[in-house]
């Protein structure tokens, strides 16, 4: 575990590699040094960063809260704070003006939330937003319930009301405590400022320990108005807090002897292992067993798109192979996954000849949709280093899997069934396309960020990704408007690293305000907008379950929807242009690649393309909602034959 | 359905009844009776939740609620722990039906805490059997108004939840 050792702001590869290393040994619950508990806090302690932490940690008497409150974020190793002032938090703006913690200014509370999101997932760091009470607090309440859902390492700081007002209906009040109780992985409410470094110190431990997710701090303005004292380390008293990182060896044997012994294995990863920083050690697994791996839309990335291995993404917009394989298998190595609805379809006919094999850091995750027949509780990067220790031995005794029928197999679906698409009758731009070869021009080394919808869909399918973190998107609760943000979040933690937004025309249109704070603070993202001029995912829905009747979709953002007005509100061009960004429009297959090429000369200014592209474009292949994965269509009435007889 | 007894070491801190009765209604998990009150470690309360549920759902509750922060332990305690609840009624009592009224709660080991000229109110503990049966003999006779706890419960013998020789908790692993 090397949470200490990332010196500099590394790459995305490496920093989500060396990331927080989520549960990686037990936490301490006692005092520690301050480095050690910046190392707790999972946050990558730059030269600089580290500096200000340790003068930060200097004891100090007669501060105030909000003084306080900006030394305990320094002396936890936070570099960057997303954000917006108001009444109740304004103490707290006060000697953040003086700090060397850089603030940076949204403009909408939500893109604070997206941002620190982006910033964790990009960094492998505890992102960190601030708001005000009330209206501030609740803005929050979409990315920290994101957050929550796809377990981002994020810290939330809002505003109270004073303590006396607290129940009053006082003027900006919002129990935002117990507002966020389901969303967050704990909270607290501050009520004496002598308490303030101890909860920031236990929420940034919380937040990046164990499962990581997102952890709120609520402070009233008197306490952070109140004098008090600073002394740091705090003491971290979380009694009920002992995450089970080390998985049991039992277990691991167990899970071992079964991978030895199966035919049709698979390796099911999920969105754990690259939490975990596993994938270095996922690697090794997967060329020791020679199984085949399928990576879940919150893991693409943890294994090289490229390697022969890699079947894809599985689930209801998955690749027949992938989804195939996990219905065929008779053992499913489970990895930081959590069967959610969207990967299994109809649970009951899920892998219905597969032995489960279930690996997470959360025990709640295992035998929650799917028992398990070895159930394994640990950190992903040990678990899977122990399955390869324990794999290796079984090998040793001569057991070891025979897969070449089930690579056959395999490899015949894959042949028959590959990802591709249809360029639309009409002749419009195929958004497809352009997402092909966005990921071909931008290539492996870029961050790419996505919305909800047919474009998040496409970029998970069409884009190759060959490195951990490469890949950011709301996975989980599915917010439209996190793409911008969550870029703008990954920019500012990796400066040298391309970052592309790929938006819908309905996604951009939530959350495209922060591009002002882009331009202004120099977070020069690239943001593709792949406008069909619909709400595509829900038209598509419409196309195929409710005759084609198009209720409240369409946007009128392009001109060739066949709407009767022919308008484009807003002009994405002249809307980027309005918020500092540079404006690119493309509408025709000649132009793909060269505007994409002029936005990647771009690096001064954050850049827009309006890439108007056809807006009948589905997304195949489809497992209908509630639908059994043996459903699969491939294409539009296109049902694969999967030759029962051989497997 | 089965009736399941957790007894829940909990922090002694202001939000944690919130959490595990939101936790509770969040996950679509049936509390049949919930009762928090002090332990002998002033940091620490105890929940007693009483729960009908299948035992796969159970398995989740537990695991659910250890993730909760503030939760230090949770044992099931088995059918033989002792579990009693309080039960205040009043019951009507004029004078012809008071000596059947008092007889009863004789019987049922209840006492008399108030008493006018029309009514006597009755203190009873017990298990929610007894209880109940309490209840349907004084039913009659007319009940006016009543409050019961929930149920609060220890497993017998010498060990207990915290300190040495302790009981052993639900698994936190699976």
């Amino acid at each position: 575990m090397s949470t200490t050792s990332s010196a500099g702001r590394p790459a995305p590869a490496s920093a989500t590699a060396v990331g927080p290393a989520p549960g990686a040994g037990p936490a301490p619950a006692t005092a520690t040094t301050p480095t050690d508990s910046a190392a707790q806090a999972g946050l990558g302690v730059e030269t600089t960063a580290r500096t200000m932490a340790e003068a930060a940690a200097e004891p100090a008497t007669g501060i105030t809260g909000a003084q306080s409150l900006v030394r305990s974020l320094e002396a936890v190793g936070v570099e960057v704070v997303f954000g917006i002032p108001g009444g109740a938090i304004l103490p707290a703006y006060d000697p953040l003006f003086d700090s060397a913690l850089r603030h940076v200014l949204v403009r909408h509370e939500q893109g604070a939330g997206h941002a620190a999101q982006g910033y964790a997932q990009a960094t492998g760091r505890v992102g960190v937003c601030m708001a005000t009470s009330g209206p501030g607090a609740t803005n929050l309440v979409t990315p920290l319930a994101d957050a929550y859902m796809d377990s981002v390492p994020v810290v939330a700081i809002t505003g109270q009301v004073p303590t006396a007002a607290i129940g009053t209906d006082a003027f900006q009040e919002a129990d935002i405590r117990g507002i966020t109780m389901p969303i967050t992985k704990h909270n607290f409410l501050v009520t004496d400022a002598r308490d303030i470094p101890q909860r920031i110190a236990e929420a940034f431990h919380l937040a990046c320990t164990g499962r990581p997710g997102p952890v709120l701090v609520d402070i009233p303005k008197d306490v952070l108005q109140a004098t008090t004292d600073f002394d740091w380390p705090p003491r971290i008293d979380l009694p009920g807090y002992k995450p089970t990182t080390r998985p049991h060896g039992k277990q691991v044997r167990e899970a071992a002897a079964l991978i030895a012994g199966a035919a049709r294995p698979v390796l099911y990863v999920g969105g754990g292992v690259l939490k975990a920083g596993a994938t270095e050690e996922l690697a090794a697994l997967a060329e020791l067993t020679g199984a085949p791996v399928v990576t879940t839309l919150m893991a693409r990335g943890a294994f090289p798109d490229s390697h022969p291995q890699n079947l894809g993404m599985p689930g209801m917009h998955g690749n027949v192979t992938a989804v195939t394989a996990l219905q065929k298998a008779d053992l499913l190595v489970a990895l930081g996954a959590r069967f959610d609805d969207r990967v299994t379809g109809q649970l009951s006919s899920f892998a219905p000849h597969a032995a489960i094999v279930h690996a997470d850091i959360d025990p709640a995750e295992i035998g929650k949709n799917r028992r398990a027949d070895v159930p394994i509780v640990g950190d992903a990067k040990a678990t899977i280093a122990e399955l390869v220790s324990a794999l290796q031995a079984e090998h040793a005794a001569g057991r070891a899997p025979e897969l070449t029928s089930w690579w056959a197999q395999l490899e015949q679906w894959r042949a028959k069934y590959p990802l591709g698409y249809d360029w639309p009758e009409d002749g419009a731009l195929s958004p497809q396309y352009v997402i092909e070869r966005l990921g071909a021009i931008a290539g492996p080394d870029a961050i790419y960020a996505s919305g909800v919808g047919q474009h998040q869909m496409w970029a998970a399918q069409f884009i190759s990704y060959e490195k951990p973190g490469s890949w950011l998107n709301s996975g989980g609760l599915g917010t439209m408007g996190y793409a911008v943000p969550a870029a703008m979040g990954a920019k500012y933690g990796c400066p040298d690293t391309t970052v592309w937004a790929i938006d819908g025309d309905g996604c951009f249109q939530m959350t495209n305000q922060e591009l002002a704070t882009c331009a202004i603070e120099g977070i020069p993202i690239k943001v593709a907008v792949i406008n069909n001029g619909n709400l595509g995912m829900v038209r598509q829905w419409q196309t195929l379950f409710y005759e084609g009747r198009y209720s409240n979709t369409r946007l009128n953002t392009h001109t060739g929807d066949g709407s009767v007005k022919q308008v484009r509100i807003p002009d994405f061009v002249t809307l980027a242009e309005a918020l500092g960004c540079v404006g690119l429009r493309c509408e025709s297959k000649d132009d793909v690649d060269a505007v994409i090429e002029k936005a990647m000369a771009i690096n001064d200014a954050p850049v827009v393309i309006d890439f108007i592209v056809g807006s009948d474009a589905q997304v195949w292949p489809m497992v209908a909602a509630g639908a059994s994965n043996d459903d699969i269509l491939a294409a539009r009435d296109v049902r694969p034959v999967f030759g029962e007889g051989q497997v | 359905m089965t009736r399941h007894t957790l007894s829940v070491l909990v922090e002694n801190k202001s939000g944690v009844l919130a959490r595990v009765s939101a936790l509770f209604s969040r996950r679509g998990y049936n509390i049949e009776s919930l009762a928090v009150g002090p332990t002998e470690n002033p940091d620490l309360s105890r929940m007693t939740i009483v729960a009908d549920a299948e035992a796969q759902p159970l398995e989740q509750i537990t695991k659910q609620l250890n993730k909760l922060i503030e939760v230090i332990k949770i044992v099931e305690l088995d059918t033989a722990a002792v579990q009693r609840e309080l039960l205040l009624v009043k019951v009507r009592a004029p004078l012809a039906d008071r000596h059947q009224v008092l007889q009863t709660a004789e019987l049922f080991r209840a006492r008399v805490i108030d008493v006018n000229t029309d009514t006597v109110t009755l203190e009873a503990t017990g298990t929610p059997d007894k209880l109940q049966a309490l209840l349907a003999v004084l039913a009659p006779l007319g009940i006016k108004e009543m409050a019961q706890s929930g149920t609060v419960a220890l497993g017998r013998g010498p060990r207990s939840m915290s300190g040495a020789g302790t009981l052993r908790p639900v698994e936190r692993t699976a």
